[in-house]
């Protein structure tokens, strides 16, 4: 069983609000010296990948499309003990929608060979899409599950478990087939292994670069983007905390339920 | 002149929630430019829904009647959703942001070689050009949106648009859709479904919403939060903190992974406000947040706010609620 999982690295998303700034040319929020992690949901890919592994054998690769200092999520992913990691770095690429970007990843799926699973986050921490594990299914012809918590191995097919809005399937398909991945108490990523990440250290990564890819170029890049961003905001938040005073627990607990009926909200 | 196809949900006249949402925001963009709004239905069978979509604003709806179209099934959708969208020809495709609508929208968008925008707040014409807005960075932005493509496939966010009104009487053109699908198609099926059991209200649609996150520490302490809402007549939310643990139902999970919900009261305990949960519920009309650490995000959202152990607070917190709105 080949795995690849799909990461992407970005700021991280948990900064207080006064650190994030947006650029107003570029209307993209600003780096400055934040921190950079691998989204959230892609963690949790790796996480189900590494499983799978487990279980069935096989090998998993890293795919992360990004800036050079990607190289440092893909790092973070083999310190988890992924096998293999390839990274895709041009910067006239990095200005891809998300069409751009599944042709991309679709191209180096494809110079990796195509596995019998791709597993992608559900939601990009950052954009906030919940598009990619489709749009590579598309690209890559490929069947497609989305918002999946587990991958089990059944009969040679794959048995995973979707959420819903109110609980969840067990969906059967056979492989090659891409998956989304969704957050759940069986797949919280694993911490890594020093000697893990002392291996990851020394491992060779390839980089590759447009012209590896024998990309359509009208399909990358800004100018083929399908949606213009015409503005960005930070709303306004109009709410003062009011915070509830009181000598005790039980004093403070009684003027928030008082304070309840007097707005009228119970 | 903007061409709106909104793909209809359920079976029912008066057809369902996100459907009455998806008309209402079709007939508005189409109104402002004189287009129309069409519809696509998927059945196995003849159902009211048709009936029900003229009623609230269609003015036609292209009808495909399959037995493969018996549920939902992704391959399926998107080949029939394909074939309607070729026949209707809009310049924008609305479809819910449910389950459905978020693995479907993707998929269609690249078949048609369209425009996508999933996760819709707003959208209006703008002369000829047609704008969406949707949040970005959890929530941290607002992004407006111009298609430089048509069509280009939209979902819409459940809750954020004014639903359709009936217009008694209204009735309109139904086009038969004469699909080609083959079973050869199928690539993925559901074996087994599982619904948690929803006790009270549902998340989405309470007027009061108790959540709970990574600071209740377990699973316990959820039932008094249950009681809680059961007092105010609310529902129980959580955090992904708490869905993760596995102290409660994935689907009880409020933000960007679960449920949007946008109640008059919103009661956040132990949960420090990231802002992937913010996503979620920052549309709440009163938001009270309990949580022991004053400079905890979810402070910065609340309207009103207790800092403290939710322990010693609580118990009084139901004693009290339980007086008032017994009183």
């Amino acid at each position: 069983m080949h795995t690849i999982v799909c990461i992407k690295q970005i700021i991280d998303p948990e900064i207080p609000a006064d650190q994030f700034k947006l650029d107003a040319s570029t209307k993209r929020q600003v780096r400055g010296g934040l921190s950079l992690v691998i989204s959230a949901y892609d963690q949790n890919a790796l996480e189900v990948a590494l499983q799978l592994r487990e279980k069935v054998g096989g090998k998993v690769t890293a795919l992360c499309l990004g800036e050079s200092g990607a190289m440092g999520a893909i790092k973070t992913a083999l310190g988890m003990a992924v096998d293999e990691g390839v990274l895709v770095s041009d910067p006239p690429l990095l200005e891809s929608d998300p069409f751009g970007v599944v042709h991309i990843l679709a191209k180096a799926i494809q110079k990796i060979g195509v596995p019998d699973l791709v597993l992608t986050g559900c939601v990009s921490g950052d954009t906030g899409d919940k598009v990619m594990g489709p749009l590579i299914a598309e690209e890559l012809g490929l069947p497609c599950v989305t918002f999946v918590s587990k991958v089990e191995v059944k009969d040679g097919k794959a048995l995973v478990r979707r959420i819903v809005e109110d609980g969840y399937e067990l969906v059967e398909a056979a492989f090659p087939l891409v998956v989304s991945i969704i957050s759940d108490d069986s797949n919280v990523p694993r911490y890594s292994k020093l000697k893990d990440i002392m291996v990851a250290a020394k491992k060779q990564v390839p980089t590759w670069k447009t012209a590896d890819l024998g990309l359509d170029g009208e399909r990358v890049g800004a100018g083929a983007a399908r949606l213009q961003m015409r503005d960005v905001s930070i709303p306004e938040r109009d709410s003062k905390c009011e915070i509830l005073d009181g000598e005790t627990p039980e004093e403070r607990a009684e003027r928030l339920a008082l304070r309840l009926r007097e707005l009228k909200v119970i | 002149m903007t061409d709106v196809l909104i793909v209809a949900g359920g079976q029912g006249n008066p057809p369902s929630q996100n459907t009455l949402e998806l008309l209402g925001a079709a007939r508005r963009l189409a109104d402002a430019t004189q287009g129309r709004v069409k519809a696509a239905v998927l059945e196995s069978a003849p159902t009211p829904l048709t009936a029900g979509l003229f009623g609230y604003g269609a003015d036609q709806v292209f009808r495909a009647e399959h037995p493969l179209l018996n549920g939902y099934q992704g391959d399926v959708y998107v080949a029939a959703l394909s074939q309607i969208a070729a026949q209707a020809a809009p310049q924008v495709i609305l479809l819910a942001d449910d389950s459905c609508g978020k693995e479907v929208a993707p998929r269609l968008a690249h078949r048609l070689n369209a425009g996508l925008v999933t996760e819709v707040l707003a959208v209006e014409g703008d002369g000829p050009a047609v704008l969406f807005r949707r949040q970005m960075y959890g929530g941290r932005t607002i992004a407006t949106l111009a298609a430089q493509r048509f069509p280009v496939v939209a979902t819409v966010k459940p809750r954020t648009m004014t639903p359709a009104s009936e217009l008694a009487g209204r009735t309109g053109e139904e086009i038969a859709v004469a699909l080609t699908l083959e079973a050869s198609l199928v690539r993925t099926k559901v074996v087994q479904k599982v619904a948690e059991e929803v006790r009270g209200v549902k998340l989405e649609n309470a007027r009061v919403v108790v959540s709970g996150g990574r600071g209740l520490k377990g699973p316990e302490p959820f039932k008094q939060l249950e009681e809680l809402a059961q007092i105010l007549r609310g529902a129980v939310g959580a955090s992904r903190a708490a869905t993760d643990a596995g102290w409660v139902p994935a689907s009880w999970q409020v933000g960007q992974t679960g449920k949007t919900v946008s109640p008059d009261l919103y009661i956040a305990v132990g949960i420090s406000g990231a802002t992937q949960h913010l996503a979620g519920m920052t549309g709440s009309k009163t938001i009270v947040a309990i949580n022991t650490d004053p400079d905890a995000p979810i402070f910065k959202v609340a309207h009103l706010g207790i800092v403290g152990d939710y322990k010693a607070i609580l118990p009084k917190l139901l004693e009290k609620c339980r007086d008032l709105t017994q009183g």
